[in-house]
């Protein structure tokens, strides 16, 4: 049995450590150090109703928060399995040695995230996700140094190996070091590649996160669901190379936002949403900092951003329990949080859409799987904070499994696959990449880049007109055209960053496209998905999952029924 | 303030190949580190002479200090660079690669051999499996707050590149393992099997390599308190030194 898993965050590591424990033989591939993934930016913590805050806290309430928070949008019998198994899966994560916060009793800690009204969220400082990620990263380590797991560190997923019967038998590779292009062979491969922040440019998201990878095997026939969903973070640091995170978990701990309205600070959250305050789900924080500053322009010193404030909390507190991103305050701004309020501002975050898969995780393409971000199926329509650190361990935890039951009733198995399948995609890769070494235009790819990112924040964004959602189409299309012209400025065969970043670029356009033509079509407002010309959420016509698939032309769309049948749904409401 | 933004940048094609200063300037703006203009340079890679060059080669990812990719020297310090404010820097400021690991290009280098370390101390916990076996072991919280300080290492080289001891053919593992050789020993489930890190730190290369120049908790970004983590396990290994001559 050989597996492949291709990213090394939570839901790529905990695939790897399942297929493991299994008996697999596993390659595991990944852009940068598995220690490296993007899961350790992670800060605020995961959930889980261990209820141990005398609170009543249960696996059911948790269902429903994820339920309503996500606008009915998720399958609900997955969602189930998620918050069932949390607790366990936290379990496991302390036995490995993850350095959650203590009660003083020595239990783990709970505080209170968005869109809940008990504590749930276990963490580590404010460096959760890179706690749980060192922890799996170290487990990983022993599975290699026993000799059961290699690593193919620095290496690109660059595609899928079909067969001629439409069975994953393996994927292709780059090394950016050496350049040089590989097939490998498997009997099941798991993507685990991660979200896509970088389709906006500027992100919370690291700058590995391009969803390169999703677009790929998306123009090989995998759909892509629900891309319109895009979760923007109510609370990032303006910046200019990056929107750093300022976690919900200081809301969590008491941070407060505001602004001034004549002359006086203004809670406008704990004013509109009473019931929740500052922890209304994160959809709906944002719209209203983007209604205070872009439409009643209230912003602090007329720009766009409000204050996150936490100075009334004692600097102790806050430093064993927010430690993290206070520093990354300092660091970067150079300001105390402690004695100042934070500027923050809405930032594109978290991609709720992904690639399409069953509930085994498995997509179209029997063989190939994916797990994690790049999936699209626990959080509908808009995520609940600490639920996606969550959503990828989970995820992972079942696809190692699931890809093993599925390689035991096979027929044939990779090793029987002719040579020549491989030869033919690597052929085709080896092709591709040829052709983005000769490309000497005058366009250069970083600016097309920005430029894109651009158009998705301002025109796909956290309030969605239909007219800018045609216009940013527009321009994705001039965009595809200026790509022709590209030059590429390093024809380097050793370790060069164009080359690969220009591929990358290609498989952003297309799904750039995928989340706005999806949008566009989406003729309602649900979660994160805002539009003003139809405000309402129309269960009718739209409580439907979007499968968008590759054509020349552009994504084709189909839509499908969401699994309700465990939470009838009803009106959202959190003020 | 300056209206542009000067930059001395040592490039290099791999390891075997010369080494030559390139300049470049980039427009000002406020509130720029070192890799918002490396991100510059490469929209249009133009050098100061006016020539038209190759984009700069670098690691990086999170771009705000946890991932630990981005390490190179910065005018002559070890640290990040997404961190590296500019205006906090005096120009021109000078970019080299770490100099104890074989470059890639630029000032992207292979640090592999961090990893390779972190495997020969065995710095896990021994789990039998990842399912669920219930609660793990209580842990006082003031115990969990050092522990943690300790586990925020990002791998990045820093207290490689300070340590006198260290260097391409020393066999020295470094600081940063022997702090979590330490932290695992401590853990509870991690404490049942001490004896066998211990042993891997006792050999060459092991902890009596370090020359105690403290140099690595100058240069750590997470201020990782390295030399009393050191410190603690040399008394550790003296007591596990009786012990297993007793049990001989
Ligand atoms: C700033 C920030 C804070 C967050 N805080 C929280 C939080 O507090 N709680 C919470 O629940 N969630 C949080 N999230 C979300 C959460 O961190 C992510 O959704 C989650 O970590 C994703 O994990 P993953 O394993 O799916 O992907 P990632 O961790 O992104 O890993 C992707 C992996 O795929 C690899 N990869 C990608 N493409 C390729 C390719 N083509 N070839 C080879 N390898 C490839 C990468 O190298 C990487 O190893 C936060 C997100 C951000 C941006």
């Amino acid at each position: 049995m050989k597996v492949i898993v291709i990213g090394g965050g939570l839901a790529g590591l905990l695939s790897v450590i399942k297929a493991a424990e299994a008996g697999a033989e596993v390659e595991a591939f990944s852009l940068v150090p598995f220690k490296r993934s993007h899961s350790l930016c992670a800060q605020g913590g995961i959930n889980a109703a261990l209820n141990t805050k005398g609170e009543n806290d249960s696996i059911q309430q948790h269902f429903e928060d994820t339920i309503v928070g996500g606008d009915f949008l998720a399958n609900q019998t997955p969602v189930k399995g998620l918050v069932e198994a949390a607790p366990g899966l936290i379990y496991a994560f302390d036995r490995m040695g993850v350095m959650f916060n203590r009660t003083p009793e020595g239990f783990i800690d709970l505080r209170l995230f968005g869109g809940v009204k008990n504590r749930r969220t276990a963490f580590a400082g404010a460096t959760t996700g890179q706690q749980l990620l060192y922890a799996l990263d170290e487990q990983v380590r022993k599975w290699i140094a026993a000799g059961k797991v290699k690593e193919y560190i620095g290496w690109e997923f660059l595609s899928a190996v079909i067969d001629d019967e439409g069975i994953c038998r393996g994927i292709t590779a780059q090394d950016l070091n050496s350049m040089e292009i590989h097939a490998f062979r498997a009997d099941a491969v798991i993507l685990a590649t991660g979200g896509e922040g970088m389709i906006y440019g500027k992100s919370t998201n690291s700058v590995i996160c391009t969803g390169s990878a999703a677009g790929a095997v998306y123009q090989q026939g995998v759909p892509f669901a629900n891309g319109e969903f895009v979760q923007f973070h109510p609370t990032a640091m303006p910046g200019d190379d990056k929107l750093r995170l300022m976690s919900e978990a200081s809301r969590g701990e008491g941070g407060r936002i505001w602004t001034y309205k004549d002359g006086k600070p203004w809670y406008f959250l704990e004013e509109w949403y009473p019931a929740y305050g500052n922890l209304v789900p994160r959809d709906i924080a944002s719209r209203a900092i983007y209604k205070v500053c872009v439409e009643m322009g209230l912003g602090i010193d007329g720009k766009n951003q409000v204050y996150l404030d936490l100075t009334h909390k004692d600097p102790e507190f806050l430093e064993v329990r927010l430690g993290g991103i206070m520093e990354i305050y300092r660091n970067f701004y150079g300001e105390d949080p402690v004695k100042v309020p934070m500027k923050i501002f809405p930032a594109p975050h978290y991609f709720m859409g992904g690639m399409y898969v069953d509930w085994n995780h498995m997509t179209n393409i029997p063989g190939l799987f994916a797990a994690g971000e790049c999936d699209y199926m626990y959080h509908g329509a808009n995520r609940l904070g600490a639920n996606s650190l969550l959503s990828a361990a989970y995820s992972g935890y079942i696809c190692g499994p699931n890809a093993i039951k599925y390689i035991k009733g096979m027929q044939k198995s990779a090793a029987d696959t002719p040579q020549s399948i491989f030869d033919r995609e690597l052929a085709r890769q080896t092709e591709i990449t040829q052709s983005i070494y000769n490309m000497d235009g005058t366009e250069n790819p970083y600016i097309i880049h920005e430029e894109m990112g651009e158009t998705m924040i301002t025109d796909v964004g956290v309030v969605r007109y239909e007219k800018n959602l045609l216009r940013a189409d527009e321009k994705l299309q001039e965009l595809t055209e200026r790509y022709k012209n590209i030059g590429i400025n390093d024809t380097g065969r050793w370790a060069n960053d164009v080359m690969p970043f220009v591929r990358q670029l290609w498989n952003m356009l297309q799904l750039a496209r995928v989340i706005t033509l999806g949008a566009y079509n989406r003729k309602e407002s649900r979660g994160s998905h805002y539009m003003p010309d139809y405000p309402e959420r129309n269960d009718d016509q739209w409580l439907k999952t979007t499968k968008a698939y590759w054509t020349e032309s552009g994504p084709r769309f189909e839509y499908e029924d969401v699994d309700v049948s465990l939470l009838k749904p009803r009106a959202r409401k959190y003020d | 303030m300056p209206d542009s933004i000067h930059l001395k940048i040592k490039r290099q094609n791999g390891s075997r190949d010369l080494p030559r200063w390139e300049e470049f300037k980039v427009p000002y703006k406020p509130n720029m580190n070192v890799l918002s203009v490396l991100m510059e340079i490469r929209k249009n890679p133009v050098n100061v002479n006016g020539e038209k060059t190759t984009p700069v080669v670098w690691d990086c990812s999170c771009l705000e200090e946890v991932c630990g990719a981005c390490t190179m020297v910065i005018n002559g310090n070890v640290r990040q660079a997404c961190s590296a404010l500019i205006d906090k820097l005096p120009q021109p400021i000078t970019l080299q690669p770490l100099s104890k690991f074989p470059v890639v290009r630029d000032l992207k280098v292979d640090r592999a051999v961090l990893f390779e370390h972190l495997k020969k101390v065995k710095a896990w916990v021994n789990i039998d499996g990842t399912f669920d076996l219930g609660p793990g072991p209580r842990v006082p919280e003031r115990e969990r707050r050092w522990m943690y300080e300790i586990s925020r290492c990002m791998t990045c080289g820093c207290c490689y590149e300070a340590c006198p001891n260290f260097n391409s053919r020393s066999k020295f593992i470094g600081p940063a393992p022997l702090a979590q050789v330490l932290r695992f020993n401590k853990h509870p489930i991690g404490a049942m099997t001490q004896e066998e890190r211990m042993e891997t730190i006792m050999g060459e290369g092991g902890i009596t390599d370090c020359g105690n120049a403290q140099n690595c908790i100058e240069a750590c970004p997470k201020k990782i308190p390295l030399t009393t983590a050191i410190a603690q396990l040399n008394r550790d290994t003296t007591i596990h030194g009786i012990r297993s001559w007793f049990r001989k």
